[in-house]
C-alpha cells in the first residue's frame, strides 16, 4: 500500500495507480472526460483532469502520473482551476449543447463538469467555431451525433479491447476529425448487437444506440 | 447546363469492367507485400499510385491482406491528404486556398464551382467528368485568388469566370461533337 495526501487529507493506494484513479477511488473528484483505468498508457487529451504535486513547478495532468509514496497533491489551487476552465471553455468552443436538450439522463459528463468548475456551458469568452460536420451519421447499429462528440476516443479504445478486428476508429484529421466506421460487413455478422460498450462509455451522448438494437440487448442479455 | 456528354460518356458496365480490372490487378500486386501491418501505406501509395485513388473494395482487401479492420485502414487513409478516394476526373479542377487566395476569397471559388457540379472539393461527378480538389499553393499569388484547370493557370478568380470556363468546355464538347458527325 502507498500513503499520499491529496487535499491534505491522507488517502491509501495501490502501487501502479495513477493519480486520478486512487483519487476517484477515495472519493476526491477531479474532472475527466478521456480516462480509463485500464488503459496502460493514458490517452491524456481532455485536459482536465490537472492537479498541483509538490516538487513541479506547474500543475500535470493526474491521469499521467504513478502514485509514489508521500505524493503531495493539491486538486484545487487557482492555477489548477484556471487551466482546467480553459481546457474546458476550448472543448465547448466546438460543441455546441444546452442542458435542455441533452440526450443523457441526468445531464452527460461535460454538464457535470460545468458545475463543477462553476462555468457555463458556452466557450466564453472565446469564440463559438463552426465545425463543418452533419447532424447525425448513420453507424449501422448507432446514430452518431459528431457535434456532441469531443474525440475523446474511450470508443475506439473499448471497441479495439472487445473485439479483435476494431470497428470504430477516427476518421480525417485535425478539426474534421470524427468518429467513424468502414466496410462491407453484413450487419448481422457485427458484434454490436451484444457489446454496446462505446455507446456505453460515450461522456456526451455522441453515440446513441439505435432503439432496436437496445430491445435486443435487454431480451438476450 | 446538364454535365454529361453523350457520345464519349463512359456506360456503366464499362466503369464496371475498369472497376473489375483494377480489383484483379490490386489482388495479384497485393501478394508481393509482407503481411505486416506496418506495411499498409505502402500498399496504399502503391495502389494509389496504379490506379489514382483508392477505391472502397481496394481498402477492403488491404484489410483483409494484412489482417486488420477495414476501419483501421480507413482511418489511416483518411489521414493523409495524399489520398484521395474518388477517381480523378477527365478535367481536374484545383482551387487554391493558400494564404494569398484565401484572403482574397478563394474559399467563394470553390464554393461555386461546388455548388455548379453538385459535389464537394475531393469528389468527382457521376460521368467522371469533373473534379475537384483544393490545393494549397501554386505558387502564383499575385494572381490571387487562382484555380487550376487541368493545366491551365485561372487567375484573378471570380463568380463570373467559373461559368465562363463551364462555357468554354461546352463550346470545346460541341465542337468536338460537329468533328466526328462530319467524318
Amino acid at each position: 500500500m502507498i500513503k499520499l495526501i491529496v487535499d491534505e487529507k491522507e488517502i491509501e493506494t495501490e502501487e501502479g495507480r495513477s493519480v486520478l484513479q486512487a483519487c476517484l477511488e477515495n472519493g476526491i473528484f477531479i474532472p475527466n472526460l478521456c480516462f480509463i483505468k485500464t488503459r496502460q498508457q493514458p490517452h491524456a487529451s481532455c485536459r482536465l483532469c490537472f492537479v498541483e504535486i509538490e516538487g513541479f513547478d506547474r500543475p500535470v495532468t493526474s491521469c499521467t502520473e504513478k502514485v509514489r509514496e508521500g505524493l503531495v497533491v493539491r486538486t484545487d489551487t487557482p492555477p489548477v482551476r484556471r487551466l482546467q476552465r480553459m481546457a474546458f471553455k476550448l472543448l465547448m468552443s466546438g460543441h455546441p449543447c444546452e442542458a435542455k436538450v441533452c440526450p443523457v439522463k441526468g445531464g452527460c459528463q461535460l454538464i457535470r463538469t460545468a458545475k463543477y468548475l462553476k462555468v457555463g456551458l458556452n466557450p466564453k469568452p472565446l469564440e463559438f467555431l463552426e465545425r463543418e460536420v452533419e447532424e447525425e451519421v448513420d453507424l449501422t447499429f448507432f446514430t452518431y451525433y459528431p457535434f456532441r462528440c469531443v474525440l475523446c476516443g474511450k470508443c475506439v479504445y473499448v471497441c479495439r479491447e472487445k473485439n479483435e478486428h476494431n470497428l470504430l476508429t477516427f476518421a480525417q484529421r485535425g478539426f474534421d476529425t470524427v468518429i467513424g466506421f468502414f466496410g462491407d460487413i453484413d450487419p448481422t455478422d457485427l458484434p454490436c448487437h451484444t457489446c454496446l460498450a462505446c455507446a456505453t462509455i460515450c461522456p456526451t451522448g455522441a453515440l446513441i444506440p439505435k432503439p432496436e438494437l437496445t430491445r435486443e440487448a435487454k431480451s438476450n442479455p | 447546363m446538364a454535365f454529361h456528354n453523350d457520345g464519349i460518356d463512359m456506360t456503366a458496365s464499362d466503369l464496371d469492367q475498369e472497376e473489375r480490372a483494377m480489383i484483379q490487378e490490386i489482388k495479384r500486386s497485393l501478394s508481393k507485400f509482407k503481411k505486416h501491418r506496418g506495411n499498409l501505406i505502402p500498399i496504399l501509395q502503391s495502389i494509389q499510385e496504379k490506379h489514382s485513388y483508392l477505391a472502397s473494395a481496394a481498402m477492403e482487401m488491404v484489410a483483409s491482406h494484412l489482417d486488420i479492420s477495414p476501419s483501421e485502414v480507413y482511418g489511416v487513409a483518411t489521414f493523409y491528404n495524399q489520398f484521395r478516394f474518388h477517381p480523378p476526373g477527365r478535367n481536374q479542377i484545383k482551387v487554391c486556398l493558400g494564404t494569398a487566395c484565401h484572403v482574397a476569397g478563394g474559399d467563394i471559388i470553390l464554393e461555386n464551382f461546388e455548388r455548379k457540379l453538385g459535389i464537394k472539393d475531393g469528389e468527382t461527378t457521376a460521368d467522371r467528368e469533373y473534379s475537384i480538389e483544393r490545393v494549397a499553393c501554386v505558387g502564383c499569388c499575385a494572381l490571387a485568388p487562382v484555380a487550376v484547370i487541368n493545366d491551365n493557370v485561372q487567375g484573378y478568380m471570380q463568380p463570373s469566370k467559373v461559368e465562363g470556363i463551364f462555357l468554354q468546355f461546352q463550346i470545346e464538347r460541341e465542337r468536338e461533337e460537329r468533328d466526328k458527325a462530319s467524318e
